[in-house]
């Protein structure tokens, strides 16, 4: 249908301007489709250039005056062959941008919602994606953070088996509803720290947006799945802390992004890593023992792209590990009215860990969340160590995290 | 008015609101003409008579006039208007005056004694410019054929569609043996179906006229308007600020006006005492 010639040789003596294209329409009217052809073929010429194009339909020249003023082209009149029109290129369509296919250091707001690599035409609306710069959001192993995270996708309702959940002493029961409710708290913070930053990421950098996105749809499963449990028994939630929602406060309004992603990824989530190891040693029951687990893969992840990213982000700008710090201990101070993790929370540890409230099961419950204390203490330090803080700051950052689990 | 801005170096330009779109375009504008330091309020009419009034009290600096308020314009002033830009949108329109495909009307004078829908009786190009060329062949329209007005928002001269396309659909009804519709309507009818393709055809084209353009009175100083039109002349579609708003407004470019292309308009303004 469409044809390329370039107008026979000899042009010493053609006139100063003629066809640079032409292109056969065979029957094709304007309404039935001539403009997808018309549009390539102009596409191609320089402003100013001719079209001659051919066409049978008798509906084309009816049509086509007006096409061309529309789509801001000239309209020139017939050829000198039959059926033949000409069309002078116009300025129009707008021009288009490359939006580079490598990772650029810092994103051009017009290039928008346009996928990296793609094009995209001039003109569009400038977005206010506030993080546009490659250093403020990029992690190592992004793609296979994402991958794994894709891979590993698990459903409440299918892959915890449910119809296992024994009937447990009354004690047991509360004591995990209770550490159940805490999860789901946390849970809701890990699912809207990452979320508020999504949209201020400029989609040039899909990757991180793209694990991010994988983040909140992990959160929303735990905190549904955490719930469902604490439902399952017939005790139904606990009770949600001052202490809890003040420190969890402290989390979600973090402003700066590499910020927040420390304290939840690298510190909080790290934090919980051990705390779910333990809910999975511990668990009187099958039903937690395994959702523990599946939590506990998910938040390893979450805990890879925080380390990766606040690892890229110092070794391109190692003084930022002092704001780091400084950030840490702000969230310490606010918390200096509280004391620690509220009773509620830590009594139900106890008694999980201890399997009931006879006093030796008490004491036994005692020692194992104090040494489960020292263990993520000490996680704490060994992840700061690798992120280039030395002993002294690390164990100091790890002490002023000790009043908050996430 | 809508807006009643206190800059008193404000050039006010005038504009008819055929269609709630019109408010979105003008006040799209004014942060633009303000950057270029060509600061404009906005007057809305609600019809083109208004509006010709306003410019001739000198209520408003520039009329954006339709063709007919244009041809108005110079009557009354005895020429002393001056069009000073318009669309790149607004030159070498055409109206089509379509018959049925079957139909065994073949030439302009064989519409003697048929019924011809046309749209709002002041639409230059849905009625008064295609029943001149029907006069000029010799066919007398509402005397020797049938006038079928299809009269929506009178006073806004055919700006709104509606009358053009109730007379396409009273054609492919059968109410009609011929209708006219502006080159540029013809595919849009086409497209929504209005007109179903293959079933009409093309009796005659008219020569090619122009459109809108903005009016200002002779006596107005350049240098009043002058910011204006060269904001105008410089707007960009590739400049996020305002490409919306070229798209509604239904243009590529503003190019300095010319008033060659209102000869037929004035010829059947003339003839059919438009005006009288």
């Amino acid at each position: 249908m469409r044809s390329w010639k370039q107008p026979s040789s000899g042009s010493t003596f053609m006139p100063e301007r003629f066809p640079k294209a032409q292109l056969e329409l065979e029957d094709l009217a304007i309404h039935d489709g001539a403009p997808v052809l018309l549009r390539g073929a102009l596409a191609d010429l320089a402003p100013g250039n001719w079209l001659e194009v051919r066409g049978d339909s008798p509906q084309l020249v009816e049509e086509l005056a007006a096409w061309c003023r529309k789509e801001g082209h000239h309209y020139l009149g017939i050829g000198t062959a039959p059926n033949t029109y000409r069309i002078e290129r116009g300025a129009g369509p707008s021009p288009v941008l490359s939006t580079g296919g490598q990772v650029a250091e810092s994103a051009d707001p017009q290039w928008g919602l346009a996928p990296r690599g793609g094009k995209v035409e001039v003109g569009g609306p400038k977005f206010a994606f506030t993080l546009s710069q490659k250093r403020d959001i990029w992690a190592h192993e992004l793609q296979s953070i994402y991958k794994q995270g894709v891979g590993n996708q698990w459903s409440a309702a299918r892959d915890v088996p449910w119809d296992e959940l024994p009937k447990l002493p009354d004690e047991l029961e509360a004591a995990v509803c209770q550490v159940m409710t805490f999860l789901t708290e946390n849970e809701f913070a890990a699912l809207y720290v990452p979320a508020r930053f999504i949209p201020r990421i400029h989609p040039h950098y899909r990757e991180v947006v793209e694990v991010l996105a994988v983040q909140v749809v992990d959160e929303a499963r735990h905190a549904e799945a955490f719930t469902r449990r604490a439902e399952a028994g017939g005790k139904g939630l606990g009770t949600t802390a001052v202490s809890g929602q003040v420190s969890l406060q402290t989390l979600i309004e973090e402003p700066d992004f590499t910020t927040a992603t420390f304290l939840l990824c690298v510190m909080g989530e790290g934090t919980f890593l051990t705390l779910l190891k333990f809910l999975e040693e511990f668990a009187p029951e099958p039903v937690t023992a395994n959702l523990a687990r599946l939590a506990h893969r998910d938040e390893a992840r979450h805990v890879a792209f925080g380390v990766e990213h606040v690892r890229y982000v110092l070794e391109r700008e190692p003084e930022r590990r002092s704001s780091l710090a400084a950030a840490v201990e702000r969230r310490s101070r606010m918390l200096a009215s509280i004391s620690g993790l509220s009773p509620y929370v830590y009594d139900a540890m106890v008694i999980l860990a201890g399997g009931g409230i006879s006093p030796r099961q008490i004491q036994a419950g005692t020692r194992r969340v104090t040494a489960l204390h020292r263990e993520m203490d000490r996680t704490r330090r060994e992840r700061l160590q690798s992120l280039g803080f030395d002993s002294d700051a690390a164990r100091m950052l790890s002490a002023y995290h000790t009043k908050n689990f996430m | 008015m809508l807006t009643n801005r206190s800059n008193k170096q404000a050039l006010r330009v005038g504009a008819v609101a055929y269609d709630p779109k019109v408010v979105t375009i003008w006040e799209g504008f004014l942060p633009y003409f303000e950057m270029r330091g060509a600061p404009i309020d906005y007057v809305l009419y609600s019809t083109y008579d208004a509006q010709v009034d306003a410019l001739l009290a000198g209520e408003i600096d520039v009329a954006w006039n339709s063709p007919l308020a244009w041809v108005k314009s110079q009557i009354i002033t005895h020429g002393n208007c001056r069009a000073i830009a318009m669309r790149d949108s607004d030159r070498d329109l055409t109206t089509k005056i379509l018959v049925r495909k079957d139909s065994n009307i073949l030439s302009l004078p064989d519409l003697t004694g048929k019924s011809i829908a046309v749209g709002a009786s002041d639409s230059p190009q849905a009625t008064l410019i295609p029943l001149l060329l029907v006069a000029e062949a010799g066919t007398i329209p509402g005397q020797d054929c049938n006038v079928l007005y299809h009269n929506v928002m009178v006073g806004k001269h055919g700006d709104h569609v509606g009358g053009e396309r109730d007379a396409a659909r009273a054609l492919a009804a059968g109410k009609a043996d011929a209708a006219c519709v502006l080159d540029a309507n013809y595919t849009v009818f086409i497209n929504e179906g209005t007109l179903d393709p293959g079933t009409t055809r093309v009796l005659a084209t008219t020569p090619p006229f122009d459109h809108c353009n903005f009016t200002v009175q002779a006596g107005l100083p350049e240098q009043r308007f002058g910011p204006f039109v060269e904001a105008l002349l410089g707007m960009s579609f590739d400049d996020p600020a305002v490409r919306t708003l070229m798209e509604l407004e239904g243009l590529k470019r503003w190019l300095l006006a010319r008033t060659s292309g209102y000869a037929q308009l004035e010829t059947a303004v003339e003839r059919f005492h438009f005006y009288a």
